[in-house]
């Protein structure tokens, strides 16, 4: 079949798209965007995290064909005009990136969760990153880069 | 002989900006954030096939018949290949033993073997091809421990062994038996008052990194392949797979692609050999990429173990002996068994002083899944199980459990059980007092001006406790792990190192084989060539095997061996460098031939500050480019019958405190703090040994509460290969973890660092089973500890002896 949908603000197309495959495949797969992660492909991990139509989902769970018209956000089309966006800075300035395999599923996370509450608690955090597994860390830069792009986010308003 | 790792002859200076002990950012950081950096299952070729490999559905069995017509005849495939279409001869590899089949040949020993390979041009048609092919199967009995190991009528795992270990084992199904004896137990225990003994289990834990196993094959011209692929060691997998195609290996050409994490997993190969046979067969590029559930069948778990325990001590808190029997399970195939024996034995009794020992460390054919590296690697088993002995001693004592530990910590000069004295830095008593003189977390910290924050709690999000029940409890743990491979292994590293100027700047090139698996090692490599070569840019090229072996990223080792190499390389090219300017320069000015001379920020400068020239004019377009490998001290085996040896590189330390909050109505735990101290000889990058120390604690908390591959005692097959049922942390699972870094200098080592990323995996499991411990006052002889074990509804729940 043929799946017609926006990717990071750009009109996509893919043809020849088997029924059975997923949002991720096609994104990784069919479209040359392969920042989306597979770790589990099983919905567990949250490596694959994009945003559909403004929600964060796992597209490993979503069907391709689900996503005709619709808009999808990758970690590819986090960052404008060829700069960084601050929690994308922030990953590296506090040291949230080891294997990096975690990493695009947690901006678009993250980026989601400062973009609905701009200024989290901890426990905000916690909770709005609970479905996004990492091995390499231990979460506590993670911790420091999320409060970094707060922290940088309200300077900047 | 190589060099070895005496300190250079002068200190470079520390000047140039971005050079060691700084803590630079990782040069591949944005290319991480931004989705661009190429991990292995990332890669795509025009025209690739895909590869799918199909397993087998029991434990173990003979192999009746293969047929693969009809998944052969689906349209979309383009080979199907079984054992018997093996290119060659060499049809087994293995890290130590080659007594792993590529494919199986008429018996697969335990649940998950490959037996064949597809190729097709879609994922899914390869694994729907794969289903069609029929394989018919006889079971037969399964050895799943060690009583069904040894008894007289076990099945043998593996016939006629031919490795160096079979004849000095008691039983075939045992890979490698290592003793340690030393003093005289039998009369030390007469001086003991207190004696303990405890029996313990320690589950099989995954690596669970995130990035699957997975590669690109692509065939050559030349009839070699080019390979892409996610490993720890580049030429250790060359020199297993090489044989298996018929080729020589010059033309199996691996570059390193991006590496998902690794811990261990990918010493052994997954789908290296696969991918090529498939490539060469068709003749097209073939990709690899397991999903989750293929993962855990893919690559050997951290050894599950029984250890037996007798420890005794006199009524001033002073040891007495310790005999101890650690039974680990290495599973179907050898893997790393016989090293991991050798570390379970050597550090079996813990960063503790104790002149009379007997340890008995085996490891286990049998058909549960293979087991090998894990980060820890057979010190993990030993800490949990030492540690909990340590608290039960102080506890029969009437002591401190931190002032027991103390009393008996080595310090350096300390006697290892090998003989072995450690000859650098041991500040344990130093690391458990600076755990405990940390302030604890307040209490009752879940309740907030808006009320409970569940979040907080044990349960979390599920709501379960508004804080009833909830008891909390402190527990410490230190361990000891060594640095680098032991035993009289030939460890080295190779680095080759360029300076040139590149548009009117000087600028190093470092080219290793080094396996970057998130650790940090480039952001190193980087750091060492700037304060040993005064540039600013430095260009790392990608690890491949168009330069020598670099060894394996494990045992902590890549700082201190590749980094030692990358040292040693850039001390020989700056020589170089200071000698083309003493030929062109030194006629101008005494200094050139008197002083020392260093390089910093681009320049050639005296020890007294003083500048002699750029170093763009004194390399105008000259090249200067060393290519060495570098050796640490080196090691040698232990007695096969004492244990006693020169064993080990290096060692190093780590300690815990955890605080747990536990629910004992509902046996669910909450970590509420993991502070660690480790010793890390010099931080050559703080930010990232920071990070190492919190991801390899969280590694030990996962296994202490929640991870374990649960394997059927009865088929030997597994249970739970998913991320919906084998667990790892999450953000919520995980505690703050403070930590408190030590830089005590081993002079043996570059920089005087201390391999890092091990330590802090081993006594964050039992500092957590003592908090839980003291929360609930269960014995809890067994790790991960699960729910029903808290709430008295499971075996391991009875309280007391």
């Amino acid at each position: 079949m043929r799946v017609r949908f926006t990717v990071n603000g750009r009109p996509q197309e893919a043809d020849d798209v088997w029924e059975g495959e997923s949002l991720l495949y096609v994104l990784r797969e069919r479209l040359g965007l392969p920042g989306s992660k597979n770790a589990c492909e099983q919905g567990e991990c949250g490596s694959c995290t994009v945003r559909l139509d403004g929600v964060p989902v796992c597209s490993c769970l979503v069907a391709a064909g689900q996503a005709e018209g619709r808009e999808v956000v990758t970690v590819e089309g986090l960052g404008e005009g060829g700069e960084l966006a601050p929690v994308q800075q922030a990953f590296i300035d506090a040291g949230a990136v080891q294997c990096g395999f975690c990493t695009p599923g947690l901006l678009v996370a993250a980026d989601d969760m400062l973009q609905r509450n701009p200024n989290p608690t901890d426990e905000d955090i916690r909770e709005a990153l609970s479905g996004n597994l990492c091995r390499c860390t231990g979460y506590e830069k993670i911790m420091d880069a999320v409060r970094l792009a707060a922290a940088r986010q309200s300077e900047g308003v | 002989m190589g060099t070895t790792g005496l300190p250079a002859g002068i200190t470079q200076g520390s000047r140039t900006k971005g050079g060691i002990g700084e803590s630079t950012l990782r040069p591949d950081g944005t290319l991480k954030v931004t989705g661009e950096f190429a991990y292995s299952s990332d890669m795509w070729h025009e025209d690739m096939l895909w590869g799918q490999i199909l397993r087998s559905p029991v434990a173990h069995a003979e192999i009746v018949s293969i047929d693969t017509a009809e998944a052969l005849a689906t349209p979309g495939v383009h080979a199907v290949l079984t054992y018997d279409d093996l290119p060659t001869e060499v049809r087994h590899y293995g890290l130590e033993i080659q007594d792993t089949p590529v494919l199986a040949h008429g018996r697969v020993r335990h649940h998950g073997e490959p037996v064949a390979v597809v190729a097709a041009d879609h994922p899914e048609t390869a694994r729907r091809a794969a289903a069609k092919i029929r394989v018919e199967y006889r079971e037969l009995p399964v050895v799943t421990d060690e009583a069904s190991a040894v008894a007289p009528d076990a099945p043998v795992l593996h016939e006629n062994r031919g490795d160096s270990h079979a004849p000095h084992v008691p039983h075939p199904n045992i890979v490698h038996r290592q003793p340690i004896v030393r003093g005289n137990v039998t009369e030390a225990r007469r001086r003991a008052d207190v004696i303990v003994e405890g029996e313990y289990t320690f589950g099989m834990q995954d690596q669970a990194f995130l990035g699957p196993e997975s590669g690109l094959a692509v065939p050559a011209e030349d009839g070699g392949v080019d390979l892409y692929i996610a490993t720890q060691w580049l030429h250790a997998d060359l020199r297993q797979i090489a044989p298996v195609l018929g080729l020589p290996e010059d033309k199996v050409r691996m570059t390193l692609a991006g590496v998902g994490g690794a811990f261990g997993g990918r010493e052994d190969l997954s789908m290296q050999i696969h991918a090529c046979l498939l490539a060469l067969r068709t003749g097209r590029p073939v990709k690899i990429v397991y999903n989750r559930f293929e993962s855990f069948f893919g690559h050997v778990h951290r050894h599950p173990a029984k250890l037996y325990y007798e420890h005794g001590a006199t009524s001033d808190g002073r040891l007495t002996h310790v005999k101890c029997r650690i039974v680990l399970d290495g599973g179907a195939y050898a893997s790393s068994s016989p090293a991991v024996v050798g570390n379970a034995a050597s550090l079996g009794i813990g960063p503790y002083v104790v002149d009379d020992v007997d340890i008995e460390a085996i490891a286990l054919y049998t058909n549960n899944p293979p087991c090998g590296a894990m980060r820890g690697f057979g010190a993990v088993q030993a800490c949990f199980a030492y540690e909990a002995q340590m608290d039960k001693l102080a506890a029969r004592l009437g002591l401190d459990p931190v002032e027991f530990r103390q009393r008996n910590a080595m310090a350096q000069g300390a006697v290892m059980p090998t003989g072995q004295v450690v000859d650098s830095p041991a500040p344990v008593a130093e690391l458990l007092r600076r755990v405990k003189a940390r302030p604890m977390p307040p209490e009752r910290q879940w309740e907030t001006t808006e009320g409970v924050d569940v979040r907080q709690l044990p349960g979390g999000l599920s709501n379960t406790t508004h804080g009833e029940g909830v008891v909390r409890g402190v527990g410490y743990a230190v361990g000891i792990k060594n640095v680098g491979f032991s035993e009289g292994f030939d460890d080295y590293s190779t680095a080759r190192v360029r300076m040139e100027v590149v548009g009117g700047e000087p600028v190093a090139t470092v080219h290793t084989a080094m396996a970057e698996v998130g650790q940090g090692g480039v952001t190193v490599h980087a750091q060492i060539a700037r304060t040993e070569l005064g540039v600013t840019q430095v260009t790392i090229q990608p690890a491949d095997t168009r330069v020598g072996s670099a060894g394996s990223t494990s045992a902590s080792r890549q700082t201190y061996v590749t980094g030692g190499a990358v040292k040693h390389a850039c001390e020989l090219v700056r020589e170089r460098v200071l000698e083309i300017g003493r030929r062109r320069f030194g006629p101008y000015h005494p200094a050139w031939a008197t002083a020392e001379l260093l390089l910093e920020s681009g320049k050639v400068v005296t020890d007294g500050g003083e500048v002699l020239a750029d170093l763009v004019d004194v390399l105008e377009d000259e090249a200067v480019e060393v290519e060495r490998e570098w050796r640490h001290r080196p090691t040698e085996p232990f007695d096969l019958r004492t244990g006693q040896g020169f064993g080990h590189v290096q060692y190093s330390f780590a300690a815990h405190r955890a605080v747990v909050e536990v629910d004992t109505e509902l046996g669910l735990v909450k970590v509420i703090e993991l502070a660690c101290a480790q010793d890390v000889g010099k931080a050559l990058n703080p930010l990232s040994v920071v990070g190492q120390i919190q991801g390899g604690s969280t590694q030990g908390l996962g296994v202490a509460v929640m991870e374990e591959i649960v394997v059927d005692p009865v088929t030997a097959k597994v249970k739970n290969p998913s991320f919906t049922d084998y667990l790892i942390p999450t953000i919520l699972d995980t505690p703050t973890i403070p930590v408190d870094v030590l830089e005590l200098a081993d002079t043996h080592a570059p920089y005087g660092l201390r391999g890092v990323g091990e330590a802090p995996t081993l006594s964050s499991t039992p500092a957590v089973l003592a908090a839980i411990r003291a929360a609930t006052g269960l014995e809890l002889n067994r790790t991960p500890v699960r729910p029903e074990h808290l709430t008295g509804a499971g075996p391991a729940g009875s309280s007391g002896g």
